[in-house]
């Protein structure tokens, strides 16, 4: 009986590693299950989640003008303080003066992703967008102005 | 230091696995003392990827410390940062909507799937079989593209706030959950195929790194290694959070208390979490995504724990609070390092094939371990 | 691609016809050195690209397709990186073996690649002990190992030549034991008296099933062998980090790589010339018409066909299996091939006796 157990054994190992193999033979037979992206070339067809966060981004509208108030709930927000906003007084139409938005400046470098600055923002005027594109040769070009120059605030917007 | 004594007086050798080495997933150093081959006692040397976490979290408001806890167990971020948004509601009393709570709990499953995809595919390969981690990579990637699609992110999602989550889900999320469902039952051969029914496999994994259910508790293990002892430790099933005692899912208990046990606990598991999220999917109750907050939020002065089942196993979280706006300390239970400490209990009197083998099983996560 | 049939002959005596004998015999010795080191880089190269896409297509990938068409310059390029690498020597290795042990280990595989027919009448020296002086001086190769970690001075090295060695010399036996089953049925040790004797059909066939079971061993011991995974132990990536060549970089480091690629290449080469006829074609006993278009193909395209084809088993089995533990390698040895083989021998002897094979 010890022989039989034997020749059982062998069997049985020999077919758990032949079942192994048919596995790998079916895939090398099988090229159409490659699931390589050929991530440059297919930038053309690539396409991310529209919620992806790459990075924080203030939407402009066409006459130049965003929703931000300058309110620093975004800067309180973040928790490693690579939001920082610079705020100045505008006299505005009716001669008061009143606190704007002049830098919104964000570090990308410092930025985790969390999207806490988003949910934070009482104006919606900040999102997150989804290029992820983003290295560049001079780490001070991390340090981006989102607020484009000579934008202001858009009418109504409290 | 230590690479001074290469050979010990009784002529033992000294072996340094790590911090760089293939089999240790991160910079985890292990000190072995090798008798030819065969291991007479292991030594982890922490510290390589301290971040000091909880040190960090004590100047974050309770908003903003959830997350840093993603970078501890990143393979299981979400159900870190679920364990953070538990302790805080459990401060305020906030009662979180029950449309949260089902998107909670399917996005911890989905997590925990998609780690022990990792796993599986990580173990494999410290056994030296390197195919399955293509293929388990495949379905991860099913995973994280959902999560990505709803969460904006795809390994530290930080998508759970206190009161709730952080935005609705994604109107594909439902379709794409079910599709990968069915896509994870019709790959599910290929596992027994490849790995557990390989007689090599079999051989490098019965009998291998033996903890007895004493030792289990001793240590403070948890998790699979802890029920693949026999020790019932799941805590969605001892203390149920959110809506887990709402759903029938099995607790997997093995009482191998080897590394086959152990293997054989996460694979089950994968297929318990798909069980609880086909429970889950089509039933998602309407309604609101978050409960309202106050803008600052402030525990009360007193002290908090609360755990979660990650998928490594326990993971506690003790907040002690003045009543300020940040923790005035905190502290986190992490399953790795109570894991850790079991390995040289494991291995001791076995080869060094083996202890890489019992290293795999354990499912170490490195920045879990040092946090 | 041609025969290379017959090209030896006419090199010896164009050679003979215009220079003195000892001259054309030193001009043969250059031709036959430049040929096999000029073997060796192509399938150092080719094998190296050949295990990446394979690899690659089994787990699902594409493997290396930037550099030329299908990546076919990929290798060539890693070569030229391997190159310009600084050839670094550990301040704690004996540097004379350090530096010694790679060329040991790639003399050792030129030297087997002697008796080996790439084709019909295509063969650098017939010797009459051919198969014996293949596992003779294939055993040589542990010594390389062997010195490469004692020398490095690292004690995972060390380990991998340990295991090395105890690995090679115990899948010896086994491989010289299904390679005399083959003797034994054709009473002789000359290769081309072993590919002659396949005329008629190969001995996988002819053999019965002592013929495969052999076939199956050596094919297992020859992985075993040339430390290819699930044996690879020597090397086992996640325990002993690289094994016997830690240390080892650059253009020493590519020497022991090429290596491991020629052995694999001769062992098959072994395997296809014993078992799977050498560079003779399929015949099939009586079948005239067939035998003669199948006579059509070149003896090497033959050879290098079936060669190609065992590599390809070999490294099959490598992207699929889990590496063994060391006891259980020795065990698979002493406790399942060699108790089979020996049984097998001893069956083999019998058909051998009574003439039952074809």
């Amino acid at each position: 009986m010890f022989l039989a157990d034997y020749i059982k054994e062998v069997y049985g190992a020999v077919k758990s590693l032949l079942t192994g193999m048919k596995l790998t033979g079916y895939y090398f037979t099988h090229h159409k299950e490659i699931i390589t992206e050929e991530y440059p070339n297919n930038r053309a067809t690539l396409k991310l989640a529209d919620r992806f966060k790459g990075e924080v981004w203030m939407p402009h509208d066409a006459n130049n003008e965003h929703a931000c108030t300058g309110c620093s709930s975004c800067e309180i927000a973040c928790p490693n303080g690579s939001i920082k906003i610079v705020s100045m007084n505008v006299i505005n139409a009716e001669g008061k003066k009143k606190k704007a938005i002049d830098q919104h400046i964000y570090r990308l470098d410092m930025c985790t992703m969390c999207g806490l600055c988003v949910e934070a923002c009482p104006t919606d005027a900040i999102h997150m967008r989804n290029t992820f594109e983003l290295s560049v040769f001079d780490r001070n070009n991390l340090i981006m102005r989102l607020n484009k120059p000579g934008s202001k605030i858009r009418e109504g917007v409290e | 230091m230590l690479e001074e004594i290469a050979i010990t007086e009784e002529g033992d050798l000294i072996i340094n696995v790590g911090p760089q080495h293939p089999a240790t997933h991160g910079v985890l150093h292990l000190v072995l003392t090798l008798n030819g081959e065969i291991i007479k006692k292991v030594e982890p040397h922490l510290g390589y990827i301290h971040r000091s976490i909880e040190k960090m979290c004590e100047s974050l408001s309770y908003r903003q410390f959830i997350y840093v806890t993603s970078r501890m167990d990143y393979l299981s971020a979400h159900i870190n940062n679920h364990a953070c948004a538990l302790i805080v509601e459990k401060g305020l009393n906030v009662e979180v909507p029950q449309r949260a709570q089902y998107i909670r709990v399917i996005m911890d499953e989905l997590t925990r799937i998609a780690s022990h995809e990792l796993w599986w595919s990580a173990m494999a390969m410290d056994l030296g079989a390197f195919t399955p981690y293509f293929l388990a990579f495949r379905e991860r990637e099913k995973i994280n593209v959902i999560m990505e699609e709803t969460c904006g992110a795809r390994l530290t999602m930080n998508y759970m706030v206190p009161g709730g989550v952080m935005t609705d889900l994604h109107p594909d999320f439902q379709k794409n959950v079910k599709a990968f469902i069915v896509d994870f039952k019709k790959t599910l051969h290929e596992y027994n195929e490849l790995v557990t029914g390989n007689v090599i496999f079999q051989s490098r994994m019965k009998g291998i790194g033996y903890i007895s259910k004493e030792d289990v508790i001793s240590y403070g293990c948890t998790g699979p290694v802890a029920r693949a002892s026999g020790l019932r430790s799941d805590i969605r099933k001892i203390a149920p959070y959110d809506i887990y005692d709402k759903v029938e899912f099995d607790e997997i208990i093995e009482t191998g208390g080897d590394c086959f046990a152990r293997y054989q606990v996460r694979i089950k598991e994968m297929s318990q979490s798909i069980r609880i999220i086909e429970q889950l999917i089509d039933n998602i109750p309407e309604g609101d995504i978050q409960a309202k907050t106050k803008a600052v939020l402030k525990l009360p002065k007193g002290e908090f724990y609360q755990r979660v089942e990650t998928a490594r196993g326990e993971l506690g979280v003790y907040i002690v609070s003045e009543g300020a706006a940040q923790p005035y300390r905190i502290k986190f239970r992490s399953p790795g390092f109570s894991n850790l400490s079991a390995l040289d209990h494991m291995v001791r009197g076995y080869k060094i094939g083996d202890f890489i083998a019992a290293m795999g099983t354990l499912d170490l996560v490195i920045p879990d371990i040092d946090r | 691609m041609f025969s290379l049939e017959g090209l030896t002959s006419i090199i010896h005596e164009w050679l003979n016809g215009h220079l003195p004998a000892t001259l054309a015999l030193l001009a043969e010795f250059v031709i036959v050195g430049v040929a096999a080191i000029g073997l060796f880089a192509i399938l150092g190269l080719g094998l190296v690209w050949m295990e990446r896409k394979v690899a690659a297509v089994m787990q699902i990938r594409l493997g290396p397709n930037r550099l030329g068409p299908k990546g076919i310059f990929q290798t060539s390029a890693d070569t030229v990186k391997l190159i310009m690498k600084e050839a670094l020597t550990p301040s704690n290795a004996d540097k004379f073996l350090f530096n010694l042990a790679p060329f040991i280990v790639i003399i050792v595989a030129m030297l087997i690649l002697v008796p080996i027919a790439f084709a019909k009448n295509f063969q650098i020296w017939d010797l009459n002990i051919g198969v014996l002086y293949v596992t003779a001086v294939s055993s040589l190769s542990v010594i390389g190992i062997l010195m490469a970690g004692w020398s490095s001075g690292n004690k995972y090295s060390l380990l991998g030549a340990m295991r090395s060695c105890a690995q090679i010399v115990s899948y010896e036996l086994s491989a010289g034991l299904s390679i005399i089953s083959i003797i034994v049925l054709t009473g002789s040790l000359k290769i081309s008296d072993i590919v002659a004797s396949q005329e008629n059909g190969w001995w996988i066939f002819k053999g019965h099933i002592p013929a495969m079971i052999s076939f199956v061993i050596f094919i297992i011991a020859a992985t075993a062998e040339t430390n290819r995974a699930p044996f690879d132990l020597a090397e086992a990536e996640s325990e002993l980090t690289a094994g016997f060549h830690t240390e080892y970089g650059g253009m020493k480091f590519a020497l022991f790589f090429l290596s491991e690629y020629i052995n694999i290449f001769i062992v098959c080469a072994i395997c296809a010339t014993l078992f799977l006829g050498g560079w003779m074609p399929l015949h099939i006993g009586s079948w005239a018409a067939f035998n003669h278009i199948m006579d059509y193909i070149p003896s090497s395209i033959w050879f290098f066909g079936k060669t190609i084809f065992l590599i390809f088993v070999i490294m099959w089995f490598r992207w699929t299996f889990p590496r063994l533990r060391v006891d259980q390698l020795l065990n698979l040895e002493w406790k399942y091939l060699l108790p089979i083989s020996m049984f097998n021998l001893l069956l083999m002897t019998l058909i051998a006796i009574m003439g039952w094979h074809f």
